[in-house]
């Protein structure tokens, strides 16, 4: 599938902030499942500062604003060239040992119901028929309802209360998969929704869990599958906030209120020339 | 359960304490009470004191000083140095290899959870390698003495170890009250340590850093219970001591306000812990950090002493992996021996070691300072008992020790003279050269009969000579 994204955050301020620093996870990843295409960042009124491919695999991007300012725009856009490898994540380059992601934090903590759920798990005959398993007990036991919940509710919130969005599905699966000893992380990305398909939103969340044999592996409960040819894999990490896209903060008393506009859309043919990867 | 007296053979004195047994016999009962008097005067004026978390009480409390120095002769030393020196080494080289192919534990030489899943480990550095390879740039090696020639190592500390603050003041004032003893025995300097440290600190200067590098001492500010020491040792090294607040980051570096305007930092001795370092990369809510710090770090652009994810080579259970590490790193015998230890997540160990608690000490595998331990044979049976249920909880979290016959050095209480246990810890120096200076600090058990030397748990300090030859 050929996608074109284009990301826009506007950040605006009550009154006027300074030294606003930001590291940016926002350059899709390099694996077989996507080639990147003409990506660009851009942070207004802002400085790049030091970019570099983290031990997960990321493109990371640090920029600061020095400010006085009232809004700060980041700005990103580009094509993605995608392929299915049913769910898989191969050919991504990483360091990091999967049992490094067999921790636990706050929003991921298990606590009696997500582990009565884990153990309710019993007839898979494999890892990896286990992973899918948990993903469609996770997926029966959240139902889609977005608004119901907000960026710090945890997993074990997200299944009290039996709905949520992505994050809270992904954060479920996460929980429940370490505690059935399975390595699992958190992603970030995009996903292009088909017409007539579900009315999720662009910017998407899902996780990945670690199989023997096979490296890691996309889950999506909140759509009820793995990551295919509409998803766009962004970064990792152990939870939402340790995976996600943008971190920041600013110098000041300025209250922040944030806005959000996210297209995946599918097109014919890439218009440019330019095959190469950006920041490969 | 005997003890290994450092200053008496039976009745006999031992050679390096010669001198001073003489110049104890002729002090007079009242001049001695004056001098301490007087050591406590000049502590308190200097400001050096130690908060001591969870007492409650004053804290601005004085760490007891004691005024009879603990000697070492050169021979002693020298022996004791290699094995530190060589300790080092290997933890460096195990920080290295963790944190990037993790050669042993492919090699199966240490298990692989015991690493990736402790929570010391910090998955966001795993492939940066710091300038020269070097994670932990001060070493402190807790060691204990049961034997003329018997050393063990207790612990390993290689994040942040405070204390030598005290290893300089009580030579300074033993110094200042005694220039008597120190004209009549050759001891080794010690003051030359805060030169050293900025040595070191400015061999690991990044790459990116062409002129003589910026250090500073970065500090969670002064509620902190060792402040007094970041503020002392930002003085003697001649560096600005700041606060997060203090610092800032601008496109890829870290700069640090000045009245003169921006300062570019290269070198950070960092005095906080990993998860307040940088709210962008650790704990969001960390106001005592400075943001996008780590992200200048990765990229090369700054230094930070230790470490970040340095703390995963001197964790407890880690610890039983030391002589390992020497053996596969450095292809060498260790010179300096581990306390033997049980690691209560194994069943084995478990079971022994609740058969025989009232034998042991045992320590939770995160703690420090002395706190959340049993020393078995010093405890009630109500005590075990209660230490029992909250082992049983969490066998994990535990680990088991002999209970050793720590040495004793002479001690001034009121009576006199009398043997209290003691241990050492010598700071470990590691950039472009591994060097240290010639003690250390020995921490003392000032309660009769206890074997807990924490300053927390009421103990105090000596200053440490090591004769020349």
């Amino acid at each position: 599938m050929k996608l074109r994204i284009v990301h826009q955050t506007v950040y605006r301020y009550d009154l006027p902030v300074r030294n606003l620093v930001q590291s940016l996870r926002l350059t899709p990843s390099v694996f077989e499942g996507q080639r990147t295409h003409d990506w660009v960042i851009d942070v207004s009124g802002g400085i790049r500062g030091p970019g570099f491919r983290d031990g997960a695999g990321d493109w990371i991007e640090g920029w600061t604003v020095r400010g006085p300012t009232e809004e700060v725009v980041v700005a990103t856009s580009g094509r993605v060239e995608t392929r299915d490898t049913a769910g898989v994540l191969r050919g991504h380059r990483e360091l990091i040992h999967p049992l490094a992601y067999l921790r636990d934090t706050v929003a991921t903590r298990a606590d009696a119901a997500l582990r009565d759920l884990a153990a309710g798990v019993t007839d898979a005959s494999d890892p990896l028929g286990l992973a899918h398993r948990l993903s469609a007990a996770v997926s029966e036991a959240i139902a889609y309802r977005p608004g119901r919940t907000e960026f710090h509710t945890t997993a074990a919130e997200a299944l009290a209360q039996g709905e949520g969005v992505c994050q809270d599905h992904a954060h479920a699966l996460i929980a429940v998969a370490r505690l059935r000893d399975l390595p699992a992380r958190y992603v970030s990305g995009y996903l292009h929704s088909t017409a007539g398909g579900e009315a999720h939103e662009a910017a998407h969340a899902w996780a990945e869990i670690h199989v023997q044999g096979l490296g890691w592996v996309g889950f999506d409960p909140a759509n009820r599958c793995c990551p295919d040819e509409r998803y766009v894999r962004l970064g990792s990490g152990l939870d939402a906030l340790d995976a996600a896209p943008i971190r920041g903060i600013a110098a000041g008393q300025g209250i922040e209120t944030l806005d959000v506009a996210v297209n995946v859309e599918e097109v014919e043919r890439f218009q440019t020339q330019s095959q190469s990867q950006t920041q490969s | 359960m005997t003890y290994y007296n450092e200053m008496y053979e039976g009745s006999q004195v031992r050679d390096p304490y010669a001198r001073l047994s003489q110049w104890v016999e002729t002090m007079p009962a009242d001049f001695r009470q004056m001098k301490q008097a007087e050591a406590e005067a000049l502590f308190r004026r200097i400001g050096i004191t130690f908060a001591v978390y969870g007492e409650g009480g004053d804290p601005d409390r004085l760490i007891p000083f004691d005024m009879m120095p603990r000697v070492f002769e050169q021979a002693e030393w020298r022996k004791l140095e290699r094995g530190i020196k060589q300790r080092a080494r290997a933890l460096n080289a195990f920080l290295r290899d963790v944190y990037g192919r993790a050669e042993i534990v492919r090699a199966g030489r240490i298990p692989a959870r015991l690493v990736y899943q402790n929570e010391a480990y910090e998955k966001a550095v795993v492939g940066v390698v710091p300038p020269r390879g070097v994670y932990s740039h001060i070493i402190g090696i807790d060691l204990v003495r049961t034997a003329k020639d018997q050393f063990y190592v207790l612990e390993d500390n290689c994040r942040t170890p405070s204390g030598v603050s005290y290893m300089l003041e009580n030579r300074e004032i033993m110094m200042r009250m005694f220039p008597g003893l120190f004209r009549g025995n050759r001891i080794e300097p010690v003051d030359q340590y805060p030169d050293l440290l900025r040595r070191t600190l400015e061999s690991v200067a990044p790459a990116k850093c062409h002129d003589r590098p910026t250090c500073v001492v970065l500090t969670p500010g002064h509620f902190n219970s060792a402040y007094y020491e970041h503020s002392f040792l930002a003085n003697l090294m001649g560096v600005e001591l700041v606060e997060g607040q203090d610092l800032f980051v601008d496109g890829e570096f870290v700069y640090m306000r000045t009245t003169q305007g921006p300062k570019r930092v290269d070198v950070i001795y960092r005095r906080i812990d990993d998860p307040f370092l940088d709210p962008l990369c650790f704990r969001p809510d960390s106001m005592l950090g400075v943001p996008g710090l780590m992200d200048v770090y990765r990229s090369g652009g700054v230094s930070i002493c230790s470490a970040p994810g340095a703390g995963v080579a001197d964790d407890k259970a880690i610890y039983t992996f030391v002589p390992e590490m020497v053996r596969f790193y450095l292809g060498e015998e260790p010179l300096l021996q581990n306390v033997q230890t049980w690691t209560l997540w194994k069943d084995d160990d478990y079971k022994y070691v609740m058969e025989n608690l009232a034998d042991l000490v045992v320590k939770e595998v995160h703690g420090s300072g002395g706190y959340g331990m049993l020393v078995g044979p010093k405890s009630t049976k109500d005590e075990i008992e209660a230490f029992r249920a909250k082992i049983q909880a969490d066998p994990g979290n535990y680990i088991a020790q002999p209970t050793l016959a720590l040495s004793t050095c002479p001690t001034f209480v009121a009576e006199g003279l009398a043997p209290r246990h003691v241990d050492l810890r010598p700071y470990c120096l590691c950039g472009d050269r591994i060097e240290l200076v010639p003690g250390g600090l020995t921490r003392v058990a000032l309660r009769e009969g206890s074997l807990v030397v924490n300053s927390s748990q009421g103990g105090g300090v000596k200053d440490t000579w090591v004769l020349s030859e």
